[in-house]
């Protein structure tokens, strides 16, 4: 008979409304990486959740090493050598790496601080392991990956032999995944065991030896990694056959429609600019990709170019039309329709009903409107259209409240809105962000379907999958400036990531050219 | 799938009243004034334990007798109730009603005294006056909060006492408006004071008709208009407003324009109201106070939720407790508890909301489970659907 060292044993977590975890089974053997793979909502972090001790399930029982545990608390989680890197970072901004990871367990004597030995034990653990910091450095200060590695620290320092990766890679260049999965082995080789938690199949292929899948709060299975396949594995993830290749023909790029030049922004956070000197061209006909680790100046320069940040410098023209300083309703009635990065911030007004958001773009036109009084009747009949055509699903139709909407329902509202809006260009910002496979496969299609209706589309991405996929053209972004443009036929998601990541650059001679 | 949604909607309908938005601020009213008044009962008893049972009894139907009382006092504070609801629709908190008051109050004095015009009209001509005052008064905030993002509530502090001090030095100094032996104003001429409703006993005149008149518009203008979408648009998520191309600033100073002049208005009723006895009229008294009806006005707004046809009803309420509290100084209370009441009525308006949110969201949950369930079912079969078509194709 294997060993576990984990036994999650028929486990149920229910909140109001909702069974996340519906009578899950999860074993860990001693040594192993474990993928957990579920779509957005399946209960994967609901489940390492009631492992750590976050939350406590109504249902079945936890057993460590055989032997029952009751894990109330965090902290009776660590006693039992579980930790966890967290998707969003639990670290303290203005402390530095080392007192980052002694945070909880200061050495000290007499209640005085002593860092000293602290110090040469993480030294010593970030020799043996690769994982380059620099403990006297500010975490506000450090790259994401480095932040990374202080998380794994932190586990490393506290003893943990059980440790979970909730969606490690999200924020990572692939060298940096790369490296990850190198350390993950070597702890595994250690006996260490490692709960993987990630939507990326290719990640669960490179690195687990087993995986379990969850679907809708339910355990689908338990594979062994060595007798599956890809497919397999994406299947019972969605419960049907996902494409993996975006079916699209060759791009026919027709005129200029966007032509952005010498854009320089200023930052709010600090002095340097966030937007430097960046000029290309979308024509017609083509779906050009802005590429780049998040916080290199995609945000500042979507912002720029919609109109909702000034620019320091430079000029915008859509469609032979200047609107460096337009309004954004110009900018809108010029042909500009805008998927924004954050739905919840900028997409939807949450407490308006279904229609009232589907009409947010169009409400003043006189099909709409008539002296100013709105037509109710109007805006019912195209909400309808809208809902039918784009098939956005709801409670109540064009009369729910968008809150109340799963967010792939509330982004495709958003993308009919747009797409159904008269434009030339569609800027798309991280269209996928938190969807699940479905709702990407056909947010695709609908970028897809734009291109070949002759619009152009700007689309800014962080995923190198949709990057590769997608586009006809990449752009990479860094620091602030375009460090190269790219085909995705022929180039690799490794060259891709030494743009990303500052190592390599090509200057664009095309548009310098063509100023 | 079509068979689930069309029970499900059937379902939505019959719960739509009480599930509604109005339907949810009402009952939460209902209950803080329950509360309220169960608190006002101890502090009553506790104040004076052999009266409080008369007492009380004055304060719950005491107000009956006084109908048409009720009316006129409940006029100026719904006007500035719809002066702070209004603005908070577009989330900008008018703490400055009291200064657009007093300002309506001088110009519709002012048009009194100082215009000599016929009775049909003058009165008229002193209404709009007094709106004009409240709106320039709400102007100036929304001009400093839209064009250099000075905090609304800061601005419309100030201006109460600005507009209270600048009002009463203009007046002091007006030989005509001012009688300094009994430092208070002249009684206004009878082509200026509004045409009386006729209810024996009290003053209660047109004003009140026009002031529901303006709730109704206002929520017509909240509800059906492009201004009135964007202006909630702009209440709910500033951010998204901007996205959609909506013109924040236009609308922040038109928001505080038109809050103004429903303060403004409020105060001009309330100066012009005719008084019961021939030959005189109210008047005013420049004794440096801020004009506490501006401050009732954010509580008949909360306890109306904001919105138009809530706070005529609000108001209302307000005015009925406030009658019943001062005839319940026969039985020797103080007017100050029933101010002390009416406070808490207000505190507790406000932890009834809380309380009717957390209700609703378990009743909605509950719902959403049912719901979950039926799309449970649904998405796995449509998908096949979608998988036949194309093997199909």
């Amino acid at each position: 008979m294997e060993e576990y060292i984990i036994e999650m044993l028929n486990i149920t977590k229910e909140f109001p409304g909702i069974i996340a975890n519906d009578d899950i089974t999860l074993r860990l053997k001693k040594g192993e990486i474990h993928a957990l793979l579920g779509e957005n909502g399946a209960g994967k972090s609901t489940l390492m959740s009631v492992l750590f001790g976050l939350y406590q399930a109504e249902k079945g029982e936890i057993r460590i090493n055989g032997k029952v545990a009751k894990i109330n608390n965090p902290n009776d989680a660590n006693d039992l050598g579980i930790g966890m890197v967290h998707q969003h970072f639990k670290l303290v901004e203005i402390f530095t790496v080392l007192e980052n990871i002694i945070l909880g367990v200061e050495p000290n004597k007499l209640g005085f601080l002593q860092k000293k030995g602290a110090r040469e034990k993480v030294l010593m653990l970030s020799e043996k392991y690769g994982l380059k910091v620099s403990p006297d450095a500010f975490i506000e200060k450090i790259s994401v990956g480095m932040q990374q590695r202080v998380e794994i620290l932190k586990m490393l320092y506290r003893e943990n032999d059980i440790l979970i990766f909730d969606e490690p890679t999200a924020v990572l260049t692939p060298q940096e995944i790369g490296e990850l999965m190198k350390i993950m082995r070597e702890f595994a080789k250690e006996g260490k065991s490692i709960l993987f938690i990630t939507h990326k199949l290719n990640e669960i292929m490179a690195v687990a030896d087993s995986c379990t899948v969850l679907r809708k709060g339910k355990c689908i299975g338990t594979v062994s990694i060595k007798d599956t396949t890809k497919e397999e594995l994406s299947r019972m993830m969605v419960g049907r056959d996902v494409i993996f290749k975006v079916d699209k023909k060759n791009a026919e790029p027709g005129d200029v429609v966007l032509s952005v030049r010498n854009i320089t922004v200023s930052s709010e956070t600090h002095k340097n600019n966030a937007v430097k000197n960046v000029s290309f061209d979308v024509r017609a006909g083509e779906i050009v990709c802005l590429a780049g680790i998040d916080g290199n100046g995609q945000t500042e320069f979507i912002a720029a170019l919609t109109g909702l940040e000034k620019l320091s410098n430079g000029s915008i023209t859509l469609c032979d039309r200047n609107i460096t300083k337009a309004s954004i309703r110009t900018r809108s009635k010029s042909g500009m329709s805008h998927i924004p990065e954050d739905r919840h911030k900028y997409g939807l007004v949450l407490d308006y009903t279904l229609e009232e958001n589907l009409v947010i773009q169009r409400y003043w036109q006189p099909e709409f409107q008539n002296l100013g009084f709105i037509k109710g009747q109007a805006v019912r009949s195209y909400a309808e259209k809208l809902i039918e055509q784009y098939d956005v699903r709801s409670g109540q139709g064009p009369i729910t409240a968008v809150r109340s909407m799963s967010g792939g329902n509330q982004q495709k509202a958003i993308i009919a809105r747009e797409i159904d809006k008269q434009h030339e260009l569609l800027v798309a910002v991280q269209p996928t962000r938190g969807l699940d496979v479905g709702a990407i496969e056909y947010v695709h299609k609908q970028l897809i379907a734009r291109r070949d209706a002759g619009k152009a589309v700007l689309l800014v991405s962080l995923e190198l999958d949709e990057v590769m996929n997608v586009s006809d053209r990449i752009l990479v972004m860094y620091e602030g400036e375009i460090v190269g443009e790219l085909d995705p036929k022929t180039t690799t998601v490794q060259e891709i990531g030494l743009y990303m990541s500052g190592a390599k650059r090509n200057l664009v001679k095309e548009v310098e050219n063509a100023k | 799938m079509q068979n689930s949604t069309v029970s499900s909607s059937k379902k939505n309908k019959l719960k739509k009243i009480t599930n509604s938005k109005g339907f949810s601020a009402f009952t939460a009213a209902l209950l803080a004034i329950f509360l309220g008044l169960i608190f006002g009962f101890v502090v009553m008893v506790v104040a004076s334990p052999a009266n409080s049972l008369s007492g009380f009894e004055m304060v719950l139907i005491g107000g009956l007798n006084r109908l048409g009382d009720v009316l006129y006092f409940a006029t100026p504070i719904l006007m500035t109730g719809l002066a702070v609801g209004f603005a908070f629709k577009m989330g900008l908190f008018n703490i400055g009603a009291s200064g657009q008051y007093t300002m309506g109050m001088f110009f519709a004095l002012y048009a009194g005294f100082m215009w000599d015009l016929p009775g049909s009209i003058h009165w008229i001509v002193c209404v709009l006056a007094g709106m004009v005052g409240g709106m320039l008064w709400g102007f100036i905030p929304g001009i400093f909060k839209a064009l250099l993002n000075v905090n609304e509530v800061i601005t419309s502090i100030m201006f109460n006492y600005i507009g209270m001090y600048l009002v009463d030095i203009l007046i002091q100094g007006n030989a005509v408006m001012y009688v300094s032996s009994k430092t208070r104003t002249a009684y206004l001429p009878a082509t200026a004071q509004l045409p009386s409703l006729g209810i024996a006993n009290s003053n209660v005149n047109f004003s009140f008709i026009i002031a529901i008149a303006v709730a109704v518009i206002l929520y017509v203008v909240l509800h059906k208009t492009t201004f009135g979408y964007e202006l909630k648009a702009t209440g709910f998520n500033k951010s998204a407003a901007t996205y959609a191309g909506m013109n924040g600033k236009r609308n922040i100073i038109l928001a505080m324009v038109i809050a103004g002049a429903m303060a403004g208005l409020g105060g001009a009723f309330a100066m012009l109201a005719p008084s019961t006895i021939a030959g005189s009229s109210m008047t005013y008294e420049p004794i440096n106070v801020i004009a506490a009806n501006g401050f009732t006005g954010i509580a008949v707004a909360l306890l109306g939720s904001n919105s138009p046809i809530g706070i005529i009803f609000s108001s209302l309420f307000i005015s009925y407790i406030q009658r019943g509290g001062t005839l319940a100084s026969l039985y020797g209370y103080k007017a100050e508890i029933i101010d002390v009441v009416i406070a808490v009525i207000i505190y507790f308006s406000a932890f009834a909301m809380l309380m009717n949110a957390t209700v609703i969201k378990l009743l909605k949950k509950r719902r959403d489970k049912k719901y979950l369930k039926i799309i449970a079912d649904v998405p796995d079969s449509n998908n096949s659907h979608q998988i036949d078509k194309k093997e199909g194709a």
